[in-house]
């Protein structure tokens, strides 16, 4: 099967809420794909249409050119993590993830595998209920783990993880996505994704705003910006906003120029003898360039 | 963009998601619950508890005068059946085949009427007198009958709970009735006919095992009559005293060991303290006429307790195993965990199926565990309380057991299928309670009229509650059918198939509404 998932004009309403628009994307093999976007913005109902749970009122989900409920043994295709807290707390965390390997004749030496790569250890033997949410978060990335599937859906799987436990998934995605899996990652914050994601969808309202590479992203985000080192701040920004330029002040004594070229900057300040120390071609955190897209996003008429 | 990599295939291979597999997944969901698992046999284990409990308030004892004395055992009929044998016999011996006729030319009685009416004339339509062949005097001995009743024709009856229909319609002077009764081997045949020529079969009876020597000759018997109490005094009964005199003519007995003196035996009569018999019958003769005048039923006995009082834990059994059936669905919407059954097995009808069949099987179990416990642990304990135990077979014993078991299981499937419906743990519990055990307590509690409880105990789930009942209806004995007294209107299988109808019905509209929304 082709590790791919293929998503074709979703609509979908819950009552007066349309929490799909029109979203189209698709996710490729062997790198992290992040789906990135604010509460509300459908990434949730996306990943449900995905699963066969939620039924669109328009377009199609497919996974490897199929509809996920006409999939034979499922877990094999397609391991999700849609809500790490959905346990039964009397069961055992080893007992979770037996049923859902029973669900498909395998056997229980399967569970144990997953315990392993997931770092649950004897805590799996536990009842669920007393689970910290960073034992949920293992525990749900095991259970998506336990068919060995080539595709990866993971709704928010940071959430409720330490700092260690942020390094650890990290870690585990690139190393799934190295192993030629689709590995699609959902989060509200783009940080979270920085190092890890090689692809970014950006949603919001219910439809893609952006789906590129996170360096293309980037790249987008920083072009035509020219970080200012100088000490005569006040100075600097007024004869630059006399010649034309968009300035923000970015720290106690730097400025990011937006509308002027480099060679512009220098020429003007030196003509003016605004002192300077530095002049440099501005690059963009992800997280710019989401906020960027997001405020685009939020304007009517406005998109990328 | 990054370049394509070769993409991954799992490398987990063997395995199948097929409805064998659901339903291992499913029974690993259920045993992995401690609660669930102790719940379930808790359930089983209702069953013997409280009729352990309940059972010691049930003491009987009987007393002649002031004197308290162990109450005496049903008289056991053919076959280990507690019968009534109560009647008066005018007989002699017979050895070997044999036969006897008959002119019956009058049926006239008395019954007693509520205070101060007193003593009315009048017949009873199940008063019978005629002719009996019967192993002996001895109560309960196997007998075969035939006889003018008050309203029911002429019937040929025997084994206690037989009875053949005949000609219709009563005597009198004008219009008397011969009756003749044949013995050949151990087959008793009964004819009838209205001129003393020509002669009508009523019926055949096979008397198995009938010895050489029996006796033969005139009986007369008249049952109780029978008032069902209204308003405050609902479900009680009053059965008053009532009597039959039968004048009979051209007796002619023939066969081996006959023509002697006639004997008479006020079969069955109980003694006052004073020693007087109670309610005595008796035999008149004038010339060729006997006048025999008769008290008592001959019929199976309906009156005291049979297995099924030993189930009075199924109600509460009925309640955990209907919570449980709810929670196995409804503890999966409320923590989200039906989107991860949904995503491991897709199919909702075979999930629902697979859950269907774990919850059923286990309960089927334990239920099946705690009946076959509760019953003779009951009996044995009514029994030592001095309670009249009516045995109902072995193979009843076992319809009640598995039916019980059947009845819970299929409880807490419908509780399930509720369950997968509404998506509300205690709404689906109180829609299976008002299915199941509302309509039983009602039709059971003697508030309704009969035929409103009747109606409830043929069209609700609580019609399977049918598989319980220990002793059948029979048209020819007068008794109180009342589903309070453990009547049932459905025959017992059809009751359980009605519950299972509902929890089908409940589980199907449940797989059609999941495949078809959102989870």
């Amino acid at each position: 099967m082709e590790a791919t998932i293929e998503v074709t004009g979703l609509r979908k309403r819950f009552g007066q809420v349309t929490a799909l628009d029109g979203m189209s994307f698709t996710v490729t093999p062997g790198r992290v794909t992040g789906l990135v976007g604010p509460g509300g913005a459908g990434k949730s109902t996306a990943m449900r249409v995905i699963l066969g749970l939620d039924v669109p009122d328009e377009g199609r989900a497919l996974v490897g050119g199929r509809p996920y409920r006409a999939l034979r043994r499922p877990l094999c295709h397609v391991g999700a993590l849609l809500d790490a807290g959905a346990l039964q707390p009397g069961r055992t965390g080893r007992d979770h993830l037996l049923w859902l390997a029973r669900s498909h004749g395998l056997p229980a030496r399967r569970a144990d595998e997953v315990i392993e790569r997931a770092g649950l250890g004897a805590k799996a033997r536990r009842r669920a209920g007393r689970y910290s949410p960073a034992v949920r978060q293992r525990l749900g990335l095991a259970a998506a783990l336990i068919g060995d599937p080539p595709v990866l859906l993971l709704d928010e799987p940071f959430t409720g993880l330490d700092a260690g436990g942020v390094a650890w998934l990290r870690g585990l995605l690139r190393e799934l996505a190295g192993e030629g899996r689709a590995v699609l990652v959902s989060s509200p914050l783009m940080s979270e994704l920085e190092d890890t994601a090689g692809h970014v969808i950006v949603v919001g309202r219910g439809a893609v705003v952006a789906d590129a590479a996170v360096a293309e992203l980037v790249e987008a985000a920083s072009r035509g910006r020219v970080a200012l080192r100088t000490p005569a701040r006040e100075e600097a920004m007024t004869a630059l906003a006399h010649a034309g330029a968009t300035v923000a002040v970015t720290g106690p004594d730097t400025l990011t120029v937006a509308g002027l070229a480099a060679e512009r900057v220098t020429a003007l300040l030196g003509r003016r003898k605004v002192p300077f120390s530095g002049v440099a071609a501005h690059r963009a955190t992800l997280e710019e360039a989401y906020m960027e897209l997001t405020r685009q996003a939020a304007q009517p008429g406005a998109g990328s | 963009m990054t370049a394509a990599t070769t993409p991954y295939r799992s490398r987990v291979s063997g395995g199948r998601d097929g409805f064998a597999q659901a339903l291992r997944a499913e029974w690993t969901k259920f045993r992995s619950v401690r609660g669930w698992v102790v719940t379930v046999a808790g359930a089983g284990a209702l069953l013997v508890l409280v009729v352990l409990l309940t059972a010691g308030t049930n003491v009987a004892t009987c007393g002649r005068g002031d004197v308290e004395e162990p109450c005496p055992g049903p008289v056991l009929g053919p076959g280990g059946r507690a019968v009534e044998d109560r009647f008066y016999f005018v007989h002699q011996p017979l050895d070997g085949d044999g036969v006897i006729t008959v002119r019956v030319t009058s049926m006239s009685g008395r019954i007693r009427r509520p205070d101060p009416v007193g003593l009315v004339p009048g017949v009873m339509p199940w008063a019978k007198a005629g002719l009996m062949i019967k192993e002996s005097a001895e109560q309960g001995a196997p007998y075969a009958a035939v006889m003018v009743t008050g309203a029911h024709g002429v019937r040929m009856q025997h084994g206690f709970t037989e009875d053949v229909a005949g000609r219709p319609g009563g005597v009198s002077a004008a219009a008397p009735r011969w009756l003749r009764l044949a013995r050949s081997g151990d087959t008793v045949t009964g004819y009838e006919s209205a001129d003393g020529r020509q002669w009508t079969t009523v019926g055949t009876a096979r008397l198995e095992g009938l010895p050489r020597t029996v006796r033969i000759g005139l009986f007369a018997a008249s049952p109780g009559d029978l008032t069902v109490g209204h308003g405050a005094l609902a479900g009680n009964t009053e059965e008053r005293f009532t009597e039959v005199t039968a004048v009979m003519d051209q007796v002619g007995v023939r066969g081996a060991g006959t023509g002697g003196a006639w004997k008479q035996d006020d079969i069955g009569v109980s003694y006052e303290p004073d020693g007087t018999p109670h309610h005595a019958g008796g035999l008149s003769r004038s010339g060729g006429t006997f006048t025999v005048t008769g008290v008592g039923e001959i019929g199976p006995r309906l009156e005291g307790m049979t297995a099924q009082n030993t189930l009075t834990g199924t109600t509460p059994a009925l309640v955990v195993v209907i919570v449980i059936g709810a929670l196995f669905v409804t503890s999966e919407y409320r923590r989200g965990l039906i989107r991860t059954t949904l995503t491991a097995m897709p199919r909702p009808g075979r999930v629902l199926l697979a859950k269907a069949t774990v919850i059923g099987g286990v309960v089927f179990a334990a239920g099946l565990a705690g009946a076959a416990a509760a019953v003779p642990a009951g009996l044995r304990l009514l029994r030592d309380n001095g309670n009249v135990i009516l045995p109902v077979g072995a193979l009843t014993e076992a319809r009640l057991i598995a039916g019980t078991a059947a009845l819970l299981a299929l409880s807490a499937v419908l509780a399930l299928g509720l369950g997968a419906l509404l998506r509300r743990g205690v709404a689906a519990v109180i829609a299976a309670l008002a299915l199941v055990v509302l309509p039983y307590a009602l039709a059971t509690a003697s508030v309704l009229p009969d035929t409103a409880s009747a109606w409830l105990l043929r069209l609700t789930p609580a019609a399977a509650f049918a598989v319980q009942q220990g002793l059948p209806e029979y048209p020819q004995v007068t008794h109180y059918y009342s589903a309070a007294g453990g009547f049932y209107p459905l025959p017992p299988w059809a009751g359980v198939a009605v519950l299972g109808g509902y929890a089908a019905l409940a589980v199907g509209l449940a797989a059609y509404r999941m495949r078809r929304g959102d989870a």
